[in-house]
């Protein structure tokens, strides 16, 4: 893309969900995110775009890799990080997420970057403060910034998306993940299969033209691009499955299955790993993974959309 | 007092009536039917260009008082249930505490004189508590003034309690409203089940959830011989077993509600709590498949569901909302706007399923438009188009997913036993 053009790509106030951006936008992204990337690798990590952005990461739910991912960008980029979590504040009171919000507004947070357990949440606080939201999860709704750093990932590898076959498996019925990976894949030209058992496909996801295959071997056969999701152990207690042992055996990738993928596979997974579950050690440790590169990529694409998200020319594009 | 309602427009297919007319009332009851009387009347409301129906009578609704003040009371509540047209309003036993007992039917009974705008009948609960386990006091209730028992909000779990909650009843002649919901099938549920819950990532509600109780419950009226009646069925599935049900004989009723006719699960999109309803709005063929039961007349009734909440209870993730849609305000519109108006069903139709039989299934017929009946009647401008403002409703509850449609069939007045509890228009 002509940088000239990339000046003037329009955005709105949020970033909500992966469903709402364009082709243009996701490449965009990544673009940004690529020259992003120098900077991780620089002997000196530090850049001026984020001086006197207030950056403040919300978090309903434990995490470690997408919160530091997102610290450590707004970080390298000069931005005042902070964080709240649900142990250490009122949110911990009873506290709703309006009035939250509200009070993070008034101390000058100009990005709130929130996960939480319910659907629709960052919705809800993006309706209700001036600050930008940026979605780090929200229940099984969506997860862009994971979506982005995946076909971040998959576009420094492959060049492009036209007509790769990317499989992913494991629970996608809870996943955030997989929806808004089936969101961004799809649009930008991949095709995508999923793979598990029937108790972990979530109803009618064939009409966002992923394909359901009957079989983990189907789904990886002749793939440009395997992914794996974390398979919870709760899940068993809901009769989701009998138990890891026959989820491994039934529904786990190894060495064996992925040599029916493509021999330059791409394997991800989004972490962390159930090492001997989803994925076996050997293959992500071996020469297919990727794994390793999302993480990077992830603070790149972070870094990305701090940038885009704090410009001061965003409110002016506003169509 | 004597009142004239001159040239309205009558509709009541109870006394084959359909056309301009005009109606005497004296101090309780109409006195007089017919064309162009004369006399001297205390007062003349001039009904020429609107229809003049018997008194509408809601099966299902939720007025909150004892307990959930802050949501609705009695007086707020049957305020709008007048505005909306009704003249009669059966409220849900899920009070706090539960409406278990005869005590708490007498409480809404007295307040309901007191300060109601239209008449009130409560509903007892089936069990105590509504926890699904023992039989409340149906026949102290039922003196106390109650008409039906249920514990809507939540189904009657136990099939062996409803069994006997259905054979208990009987002597009492206490119809059993069943709130019909497979919860195993529902838990953490917050919209239908389908292609929009699996994209907002909530999980869905399926419609087997609603149809297996249905089934259950079906059977259970068929083998013990006692009468259940459905509340609100949302589903194509629902229509369908109750349908053949009734073809073979099954002594079951049910009620749908305008949500369900007029809107789809489309309406929760952007995680609008306010679409939040339990049963869920469904997809576009349930909705379809319910117009079909309504003309078919597998569907006996339309109830508002009437389910007022603070703005607080709505205005939080889609997860912990409240379910719940105030309804009272724009039952009847939305019912003429998207049944009548577009041809799917007469305005008798809607008279028999808004009025005629809720009141014969809470035998509480009060004769209709004929001379010695009660003065129950509802005057609508059926032409009359509003664009709903939840904020403007009467009800404390604002929880409208109909706010910004163009709806028509405005009420103009509200009669209860030849009161005006409500005058409507500019």
């Amino acid at each position: 893309m002509n940088p000239k053009d990339l000046k003037h790509m329009h955005f709105g106030k949020d970033l909500l969900g992966i469903k709402e951006l364009n082709v243009d936008q996701i490449q965009y992204i990544i673009d940004i995110a690529s020259s992003m990337k120098v900077l991780i690798k620089a002997p000196n990590k530090k850049s001026p775009h984020l001086q006197g952005k207030s950056i403040i990461t919300l978090f309903y739910e434990n995490s470690t890799r997408t919160r530091m991912s997102f610290e450590l960008a707004a970080k390298y980029m000069s931005g005042t990080a902070a964080n709240i979590s649900v142990s250490s504040s009122s949110v911990a009171k009873g506290e709703t997420l309006i009035d939250t919000g509200k009070t993070l507004d008034m101390m000058g947070t100009d990005i709130i970057i929130i996960r939480h357990g319910c659907a629709g949440a960052p919705k809800l606080l993006a309706d209700n403060v001036k600050a930008s939201v940026l979605n780090a999860g929200d229940g099984m709704h969506e997860h862009p910034t994971q979506a982005l750093l995946d076909a971040y990932t998959i576009y420094e590898k492959r060049g492009g998306f036209k007509d790769l076959k990317v499989a992913i498996t494991g629970d996608i019925k809870h996943s955030r993940v997989a929806r808004s990976n089936i969101y961004a894949l799809t649009k930008l030209g991949a095709k995508v299969f999923l793979a598990a058992p029937g108790t972990l496909i979530p109803p009618a996801i064939e009409e966002t033209g992923a394909v359901i295959a009957s079989s983990v071997d189907e789904a990886i056969t002749d793939a440009d691009v395997v992914m794996g999701l974390r398979i919870q152990k709760e899940r068993q207690k809901s009769a989701l499955f009998p138990n890891i042992r026959e989820y491994a055996k039934f529904y786990g990738i190894g060495e064996e299955k992925l040599k029916l993928a493509k021999s330059d596979v791409l394997l991800m997974h989004p972490g962390p790993v159930n090492r001997g579950t989803e994925l076996t050690s050997a293959i992500v440790d071996g020469a297919k993974s990727v794994i390793n590169d999302q993480v990077m990529n992830g603070v790149a694409i972070r870094m990305a959309l701090l940038y885009i998200f704090t410009r001061g020319d965003r409110y002016e594009n506003i169509d | 007092m004597k009142i004239l309602i001159k040239a309205g427009h009558v509709v009541d297919p109870s006394n084959k009536l359909n056309e301009v007319m005009d109606i005497v009332v004296t101090n309780k009851k109409i006195s007089e039917v017919g064309e162009n009387l004369t006399g001297k009347f205390d007062k003349t409301i001039n009904a020429e260009g609107l229809y003049v129906l018997p008194g509408l009578v809601d099966a299902h609704c939720h007025l909150r008082e004892p307990g959930q003040e802050y949501k609705e009371d009695i007086a707020s509540g049957t305020k709008a249930a007048a505005k909306g047209g009704f003249t009669a309003v059966a409220c849900m036993p899920n009070t706090k505490p539960v409406t278990d007992n005869d005590a708490i039917v007498k409480f809404i009974v007295d307040k309901a004189a007191e300060c109601g705008f239209t008449k009130v009948y409560p509903i007892g609960s089936i069990t105590k508590g509504s926890d699904g386990k023992q039989l409340a006091e149906m026949g102290f209730m039922k003196e106390a003034g109650a008409v039906a028992v249920s514990d809507d909000g939540r189904p009657v779990e136990n099939a062996d309690v409803m069994r006997k909650a259905l054979e208990y009843s009987k002597d009492f002649k206490l119809p059993v409203i069943s709130h019909c919901e497979e919860m195993s099938l529902t838990e953490n549920g917050a919209m239908n089940e389908g292609f929009l819950s699996t994209t907002m990532g909530l999980k869905g509600i399926p419609s087997i959830a609603e149809e297996i109780q249905v089934s259950r419950d079906v059977l259970l009226a068929e083998y013990t011989g006692v009468p259940v009646h459905i509340a609100h069925i949302s589903t194509a599935g629902s229509a369908r077993i109750i349908r053949d049900a009734k073809s073979r004989g099954v002594a079951v009723t049910c009620e749908t509600c305008p949500h369900y006719f007029s809107l789809t699960e489309a309406e929760c999109e952007g995680f609008n709590t306010n679409a939040k309803v339990n049963p869920p709005l469904r997809g576009e063929s349930d909705r379809q498949a319910i117009i079909e039961a309504i003309k078919d007349g597998t569907i006996d009734m339309i109830a508002t569901d009437h389910a007022p909440h603070h703005r607080d209870e709505k205005n939080v993730e889609f997860q912990y909302a409240a379910n719940g849609i105030s309804g009272f305000e724009t039952a009847l519109a939305a019912s003429y706007t998207y049944l009548v108006k577009p041809g799917l069903i007469t305005i008798e139709k809607l008279v028999e399923l808004m009025s005629l039989n809720p009141a014969a299934f809470l035998s509480r017929e009060t004769g209709g438009i004929k001379v010695g009946s009660l003065a129950d009647i509802t005057i609508v401008d059926l032409n009359s188009e509003v664009t709903v403002n939840g904020d403007e409703f009467i009800s404390k509850g604002k929880n409208t997913p109909f706010t910004g449609r163009k709806l028509n069939g405005q009420p103009m007045y509200t009669m209860v036993d030849g009161k005006v509890t409500y005058t409507g228009g500019k």
